[in-house]
């Protein structure tokens, strides 16, 4: 793959409200952070692609909102519904075909203003599931069940994430819920849907995120420090969740394998420093570490359990505090996407893992991880 | 037809309803405020074209920069283009249908720059045209709740007044 | 990876019709599949990505790339999904052709659809406006398209009965298009007499509802020759979403500098300028375009350079714009005879490609080879893809 660098990023805070902004606000504030951070003014932005998603905010065509916000005034621009991930897998294509040398991506999330139950209910099929009540939450305690069965994973091993994340998180400036917990604490937190108890899900958040892509050479004249996109692909399983064997991650598999052979990997353990992977749920963290293919399978609360994943541990997971330190829906992959890049950048501050070469962003769409998409990003061309 | 067959099951989603509570801004807050408390328009300057906005936001998209600067914009104003709503339809705020025929306008307030949009008390086409001069009518002081609907509608003058 | 050439090689779509309750969303996104599949030779194992677009609210499902899996052939493949409202369906496009010219992917299958029996069209219509200050007032595409009519026909002194002109043609074409939805032989008398939804807008001016899908295959230059049909190479594209409320669109000349329909004529210069055309109306063979309304026709025809600022009612009252004339304008019988709004931009896009590929059939423009499809949707935005029957010297984007 021709080279694509990471020039800007920038994020609102993440906060379970707020209140003072509406989302194209906070459109602007991310977007004017990412230029600022690139040192670019909006007019040497090509284009640009926004993420949005209609039922989370409430509105058809919710991207109309933020068109003076993203900075798109008489420029080429699209939207993707969905994650970030897969947002900035548009954009970076758009640069790839080489008929734009810088792509402004952004994304935004208001869960306070919404009912999440009810609008991640309408991601199940309307004829066969949705009257049932199912919803985000009730359908990752069934994929956790049958993770948790099948490998005879523990809920322990599930909370141990829980710690783990929470207390990173009181190291990143943008984080919503920095929370200093122990395993003991989260178990004793109440079940929301057995075996997920409150504190092994992450909390309803507001924030917005924007990153700047360039083209190689682009790249070279707007930073000293471009961070190189090295691979990335998604993958989508089936949907109904009785056709999928939900303790699999064959898509997540699929994607990370791609992934890896564009950016030349052939030992993912070894030669990736950091991990940021979309934790909405604790026990997510654990599979998504199996189907990234840092440890066999049903053996991410062991890998978990021996601190390797944590701060100070090989491989760092989510030093940022994750999703379960705040989930801006489909921000959130965005955001792991941002912070893959200031780690590589050695610009991650208090969370800043030491020697950052290669780092892996992990974003997905749809209930139970559906559908996934792998980044992988470098300081090197 | 195939509309007419009686062994196709169609899916109601019933009663439910997706509740939000939308955020007006720091900016459209005051704006509504505005209106509800003293019956006055607002908008917001572009520091650097100098366009005042109604609706107010927060970013001139042309300029790309941030807006602070509310001033007092006028509750006249004229017409840019109008139509007269004759077919019924059901509004999604209400769940009810909005009764016909009504008269909805861009309108031009003067002090501004951009257009907002609102009811007109005149449903005939004839007696409308495009330039007519306009004045915002207000609900009562006990009714008036925060929201673009305390404007009950905007009032033709006499255009020889 | 280098960039690369990109062309329409396969073309799908299901019969567009007012309410299809035999199929579900899946099915009826399956239709459009197979067919664009079979038509290219192909089958769901050669596909290396998926794109899918329509409007959550209008069938009121929500992550409906992933809902639509069973359908839409992405089991164990990258799909991403796209949402500009009524541009979706050439945002799709636009977003396939990026999937092929980033070098990225060879085989990329685009989708585009809409139930719009499934829910109040009228209803999600308003959802897409501002809470505060659009949805107190706004009345739906009809009244706000009657805002635009009204106004075109002050600064032109355009009439009723031309707009009747466009309705007309375009439900002339669609007798000659077995997908269209309404086969009506429509006459000038009976849109004129037809009921006014909202002045100045009638029954007769308005495109009607509909469900349907339409599926397309963008191929890489380097695979093209695989496929039966001879490619439609996409030479340009090129979009503008410039406003945020509807009550920005309506702009007059003091306020955005001597322009009309801004977004329109600013994506026009961009995508004239990439494959260099200097008089759209006798270099394109035909076009097809997102023309919700009747007055759109004469409107956006003046925007799209076809002939000067309020020339439109005489472009078309000449019959250039009629099959047989200059220049076709919807051959297909166009969004005035089928509406379902997420497919409605791709459809566009597919009826290009036939006529460039020489598979129209009765309503077949001879010999052509250059071709506009133009989306619209949103705040007055505009989306445009120029296709041709030559390859391009070079990728232009």
């Amino acid at each position: 793959m021709e080279p694509v660098a990471i020039v800007g990023v920038g994020m609102t805070e993440i906060m379970d409200n707020h209140l003072a902004s509406n989302y194209a606000d906070l459109v602007f504030e991310a977007s004017q952070k990412a230029l600022a951070d690139a040192g670019m003014t909006i007019d040497q932005v090509d284009n640009v692609i926004t993420i949005s998603n209609d039922f989370f905010d409430g509105r058809t065509i919710s991207s109309m909102a933020v068109m003076d916000a993203c900075g798109s005034y008489d420029k080429n621009v699209s939207t993707v519904e969905g994650d970030g991930t897969f947002g900035a897998f548009y954009a970076l294509m758009r640069v790839l075909s080489g008929s734009y040398e810088t792509c402004l991506v952004c994304a935004h999330h208001k869960g306070s203003e919404g009912v999440m139950s009810l609008i991640t209910n309408a991601m199940f099929d309307p004829i066969y599931e949705r009257s049932l009540g199912i919803d985000a939450i009730t359908s990752a305690a069934l994929q956790a069940r049958v993770y948790m069965e099948r490998y005879g994973v523990s809920e322990e091993e599930c909370a141990l994430v829980s710690v783990k994340n929470h207390g990173n998180a009181f190291k990143n400036q943008v984080a919503q819920l920095p929370l200093k917990l122990t395993v003991e604490e989260v178990m004793a937190s109440p079940y929301i849907s057995d075996p997920l108890k409150l504190l092994d899900c992450s909390p309803v958040s507001d924030g917005a995120s924007a990153l700047i892509l360039a083209s190689k050479s682009r790249a070279r004249q707007i930073t000293e420090k471009p961070v190189w996109v090295k691979g990335v692909a998604h993958c989508c399983d089936a949907f109904h969740l009785g056709d999928r064997d939900l303790s699999s991650t064959r898509a997540l598999e699929e994607a990370a394998r791609k992934a890896y052979a564009m950016a030349g990997i052939s030992d993912p353990g070894r030669e990736i420093d950091v991990v940021e992977l979309y934790d909405a749920f604790s026990y997510m963290e654990l599979m998504w570490l199996e189907g990234l293919g840092f440890c066999e399978r049903g053996e991410g609360g062991k890998l978990t359990s021996s601190g390797e994943t944590a701060m100070d541990g090989r491989l760092p997971v989510n030093p940022s505090g994750g999703c379960l330190s705040g989930n801006p829906v489909v921000v959130a992959g965005l955001n792991r996407i941002i912070e893959c890049a200031l780690q590589v950048r050695g610009d991650a501050g208090e969370h800043q893992v030491e020697g950052v070469r290669t780092a892996i962003a992990h974003g997905i769409n749809g209930p139970c991880g559906q559908s996934h998409c792998v980044w992988i990003m470098g300081g090197e061309a | 037809m195939a509309e007419k067959r009686k062994d196709l099951i169609k899916i109601s989603s019933g009663e439910a309803e997706q509740p939000f509570r939308w955020s007006a801004g720091a900016d459209g807050s005051k704006f509504l405020t505005e209106i509800r408390d003293h019956k006055r328009f607002m908008g917001i300057k572009c520091p650097k074209c100098g366009k005042v906005y109604v609706p107010i936001r927060r970013v001139c998209g042309p300029c790309y920069v941030e807006m602070e600067e509310l001033v007092p914009v006028s509750d006249e104003g004229s017409i840019v283009t109008y139509t007269v709503v004759q077919f019924g339809f059901v509004d999604p705020s209400t769940g009810k249908q909005k009764p016909v025929p009504y008269c909805y306008a861009v309108i031009h307030l003067d002090g501004s720059d951009s257009y907002i949009l609102h009811f007109v008390d005149e449903t005939d086409p004839e007696k409308l045209k495009i330039g007519a001069r306009v004045k915002a009518v207000f609900e009562d002081d006990d009714k008036r709740t925060g929201s673009l609907l305390d404007i009950k509608h905007f009032a033709l003058l006499d255009q020889t007044g | 990876m280098a960039k690369k050439r990109v062309a329409v090689t396969g073309v799908g779509m299901t019969k567009q019709r007012s309410s299809r309750p035999d199929v579900t969303g899946i099915e009826l996104i399956n239709e459009a599949v197979r067919a664009a599949l079979d038509d290219a030779g192909i089958t769901r194992k050669d596909v290396d990505a998926i794109v899918i677009g329509n409007m959550d609210h209008f069938e009121g499902i929500n992550y409906v790339d992933t809902w639509s899996v069973d359908g839409n052939g992405a089991l164990m493949k990258p799909i991403m999904k796209v949402c500009t409202g009524g541009t979706t369906g050439t945002t799709v496009a636009m977003a396939a052709y990026y999937h092929v010219a980033s070098g990225l992917f060879d085989k990329v299958l685009a989708i585009a659809w809409e139930k719009n029996s499934e829910s109040d069209t009228t209803g999600a219509i308003i959802t897409a406006f501002d809470p505060f200050w659009d949805r107190p007032c706004f009345a739906g595409a009809v009244a706000g398209l009657a805002l635009e009519a009204t106004q075109y026909m002050a600064e032109t002194g355009a009439t009723e009965e031309d707009a009747a002109y466009v309705a007309v043609r375009d439900r002339k074409h669609a007798l000659l298009n077995p997908y269209a939805h309404l086969h009506i032989n429509l006459t000038i008398e009976m849109v004129m007499e037809s009921p006014y939804l909202s002045w100045p807008v009638k029954m007769g001016d308005m495109c009607p509802r509909t469900d349907g899908a339409c599926a397309l295959i963008f191929a890489s230059e380097d695979v093209v020759d695989e496929f039966p049909h001879r490619p439609a190479w996409i030479l340009a594209v090129a979009d503008r979403h410039l406003w945020a409320y509807t009550s920005d669109p309506y702009v007059n000349q003091k306020m955005v500098g001597g322009t009309w329909f801004p977004a329109m004529e600013k994506a026009t210069e961009e995508i004239y300028s990439k494959v260099g055309i200097t008089d759209p109306l006798n270099q394109f063979d035909l076009a097809e375009l997102y023309l919700p309304y009747s007055f759109a026709g004469l409107r956006y025809m003046e925007s799209l350079g076809f002939c000067d600022r309020g020339g439109g009612p005489e472009l078309v009252r000449s019959g250039a714009t009629d099959l047989g004339g200059k220049c076709p304008v919807n051959p297909s019988g166009g969004v005035l005879s089928s509406n379902a709004i997420g497919a409605t931009g791709l459809l566009r896009v597919a009826e290009c490609a036939l006529q460039l590929q020489g598979r129209a059939g009765e309503r077949q423009v001879p010999n052509a080879r250059l071709a506009l499809a133009t989306g619209f949707g949103g705040c007055f935005w505009s989306d445009e893809l120029i296709l041709g029957v030559d390859k391009p010297e070079k990728p232009r984007g």
